[in-house]
């Protein structure tokens, strides 16, 4: 086990870059899941790591040890795959064992941490099997079983789940969770699945166009995301945005939503802005039947809105809606069903919302 | 249309139900019995002559009145047939042995290292194609015999111990190998030829065996170099010594049809072995399903 540290980590592909300076200390143990929109750069920084890239410019520490220049196989890390690699031609058993074959370890040795790796799986009956009969899910697991016999510090993986099946998927996730915290083994865990990233990370990164844009724990970057990219790309359905004018007027701030509807701020979110973006979670935009709503409770404004079109999810139903020129996603009752064209009440709890400043920074008050 | 059911040969209907349903049918299979009586029929001349004796063979009939094994025990007693056929088998195996092994390590590399002029270098290789082996083998010549190589082993198998064709082949298929594979065995500490050798290779084993059986077909029947790079008889490989059994004025048709007879046995074995590994498609099986 081992912690690891990346400081201006950069990679340069001929004249384009696209790795601009990572930086990232990782500690002795723990998950970390990075993620971000495709081509941000996740598989390219996650194979510097491995070895598998050359570093452009920048300094990579496995434990207190500058590994820049270190082959692959001396850094004492271990990847998963997307499309697994196994090799076709050889035995599961093969396939678990190779590291440790190509080592020339001892061969009880292998043996022994083969069968204890395989049990952990649950694979101790599939050892004599080609990949090419095994479930995609089963084959997943080999992968894994390849990268935990040969005892790592750093676990690597690139979204090792993507090739599954929705179901499948979660309950390898359950798997990998619950791996960690037997092995407890440091870990770097590439998806652009926000969910895998929610549920496996001690932290999460954020990136885009090859830079960190948020490093948290997945309740801080769900709650405070540091800006409209990161409160965009975390939570589903996503953050609805309003670009809202404002009006300051002595330590109270207002931002207009529409006529008779406007959300209060303080001033120091303002500040000296025409315009703020105010972001609000479909959860924390309660749509009701036109009025039947409760009592307004302080810091909630309720204003009318027509649905578009209403989803129903089961315990919830998710409504799209305009309301005051801006098109919205709300959440009803599971049991309400409005139809489209329908007068509804949108309620919105502003102490919840999220204010940014145009150009994409979180605003604090 | 009924789908794969209307076969021709659907046990439970009639054919002539069958081609009534499907008319592109009769023109498939009236094509195929065609190309194959045009193939076959030279094959089956060939194998009936080879059975004749001398005074029957310029007459049309495809079985022989009356057989004879006479050829066989003449061309193997009375000629060096036994001492050819060796020699083809070892230039056209060892030949084959070379290009599998250095087109694959070649075409791999092209694939899958970057480089400074690896295109330059793929398009030169790739240029060699355009070249017809006739303008070549005046300069194999002029190399043959200022090293020494006429009348060898080596001096018949040198111009093709490495193919551009081959590289370009295997090129293909190794670009179509998924990195990851690659990476997944650099990370375990193989030694790039061991992942080239271990890994790379079995995942490429329809383009090897394609490979195999052209570069063996093509060097078995190989006629042109080995006949001007060998003028002492005891190095003739098959063709060559079939050659020879045409005189100035009269041919020996019966000899030469029962040496060719056993020239094809070989090609027959090389393409039932390697054909199995072209069928199953091994690329894919280990990837996602
Ligand atoms: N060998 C290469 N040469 C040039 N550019 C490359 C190379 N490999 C990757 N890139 C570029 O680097 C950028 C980052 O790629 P990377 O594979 O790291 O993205 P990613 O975040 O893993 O995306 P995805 O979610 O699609 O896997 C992309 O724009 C890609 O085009
Ligand atoms: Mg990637």
């Amino acid at each position: 086990m081992a912690s690891l540290s990346l400081q201006g980590l950069v990679k340069r592909y001929g004249h384009t870059q696209v790795v601009h300076g990572i930086d990232l200390e990782v500690a002795d143990g723990e998950f970390i899941v990075l993620v971000g929109p495709s081509g941000c750069g996740k598989s390219t920084t996650l194979r510097m790591i491995a070895g598998l890239e050359s570093v452009t410019a920048g300094t990579l520490r496995i434990g207190d040890k500058v590994v820049n220049r270190l082959e692959p196989k001396d850094r004492d890390i271990a990847m998963v795959f997307q499309n697994y690699a196994l090799y076709p031609h050889m035995s599961v058993f093969k396939n678990i064992a190779f590291g440790l074959l190509a080592a020339k370890r001892p061969k009880d040795e292998i043996e022994t941490k083969v069968k204890r790796a395989a049990e952990m799986l649950g694979l101790t009956a599939y050892l004599d099997r080609r990949p090419s009969e095994l479930s995609g899910g089963q084959r997943q697991r080999v992968a894994m079983g390849r990268a935990i016999v040969r005892d790592p510090s750093v676990f690597l993986f690139d979204e090792p789940l993507s090739n599954l099946d929705a179901q499948l998927r979660g309950q390898v996730r359950t798997e990998i969770k619950r791996l960690h915290q037997t092995l407890r083994t440091t870990t770097i865990y590439v998806t652009h699945d926000q969910v895998e990233a929610m549920t496996l990370a001690d932290r999460i990164v954020i990136m885009r166009d090859g830079r960190i844009e948020q490093v948290g724990t997945p309740l801080d970057v769900f709650h405070t995301p540091a800006s409209i990219f990161v409160a965009g790309f975390i939570g589903t359905p996503t953050m609805n945005f309003m670009t809202l004018p404002a009006a300051r007027d002595g330590v109270a701030a207002t931002l207009k939503l529409g006529e008779g509807a406007v959300i209060p701020v303080s001033s120091a979110i303002v500040g000296a802005r025409e315009r703020v973006v105010a972001g609000i979670r479909p959860d924390d935009l309660r749509v009701e039947t036109a009025g039947t709503g409760a009592t307004l409770r302080p810091g909630e404004v309720r204003f009318e809105g027509t649905v578009i079109i209403a989803e129903p999810l089961g315990t919830a139903t998710q409504v799209t809606l305009r309301a005051h020129g801006h098109e919205l996603v709300g959440m009803a009752d599971g049991r309400l069903l409005p139809a489209s064209g329908e007068t509804v009440a949108v309620t919105v709890d502003t102490k919840l919302a999220h204010f940014f400043d145009p150009d994409g920074a979180r605003l604090r008050g | 249309m009924s789908g794969p059911a209307a076969s021709l040969f659907d046990a439970d209907r009639p054919w002539r139900v069958a081609l009534a349903e499907r008319p592109g049918l009769v023109v498939a299979w009236t094509l195929l019995v065609i190309g194959a009586i045009v193939m076959m029929t030279p094959l089956a001349y060939m194998i009936g002559t080879s059975f004749k004796a001398p005074h029957e063979v310029y007459e049309i009939n495809l079985l022989p009145h009356e057989p004879t094994f006479e050829n066989y025990i003449f061309i193997f007693e009375k000629t060096r047939f036994g001492l050819w056929f060796v020699n083809s088998v070892v230039t056209s195996a060892l030949v084959t042995i070379s290009v599998l092994f250095f087109d694959a390590l070649i075409g791999y590399t092209l694939a899958k290292f970057e480089f400074r002029g690896r295109e330059f270098v793929f398009i030169a290789i790739l240029s060699t194609l355009m070249i017809p082996t006739e303008m070549l083998i005046v300069p194999w010549y002029v190399m043959a015999k200022n090293f020494g190589w006429l009348n060898s082993y080596w001096g018949i198998m040198f111009p093709g111990m490495m193919t551009g064709f081959g590289v370009f082949l295997m090129r293909q298929f190794f670009m179509g190998v998924p990195d990851d594979y690659i990476h997944a065995a650099r990370i375990d500490g193989l030694s790039e030829f061991k992942i080239w050798w271990k890994v790379a290779m079995p995942l490429v084993t329809p383009a090897l065996s394609a490979l195999g059986i052209f570069t063996f077909l093509g060097n078995w029947t190989a006629f042109l170099w080995p006949l001007i790079v060998t003028n002492d008889r005891a190095l003739y490989t098959l063709p060559v010594g079939l050659a020879s059994f045409s005189g100035e004025n009269l041919t020996d048709w019966e000899l030469v049809m029962a040496g060719a007879t056993i020239a094809t046995l070989p090609t027959l074995v090389v393409f039932i072995v390697f054909q199995r590994y072209i069928i199953r498609g091994v690329v894919l099986a280990g990837l996602k399903g």
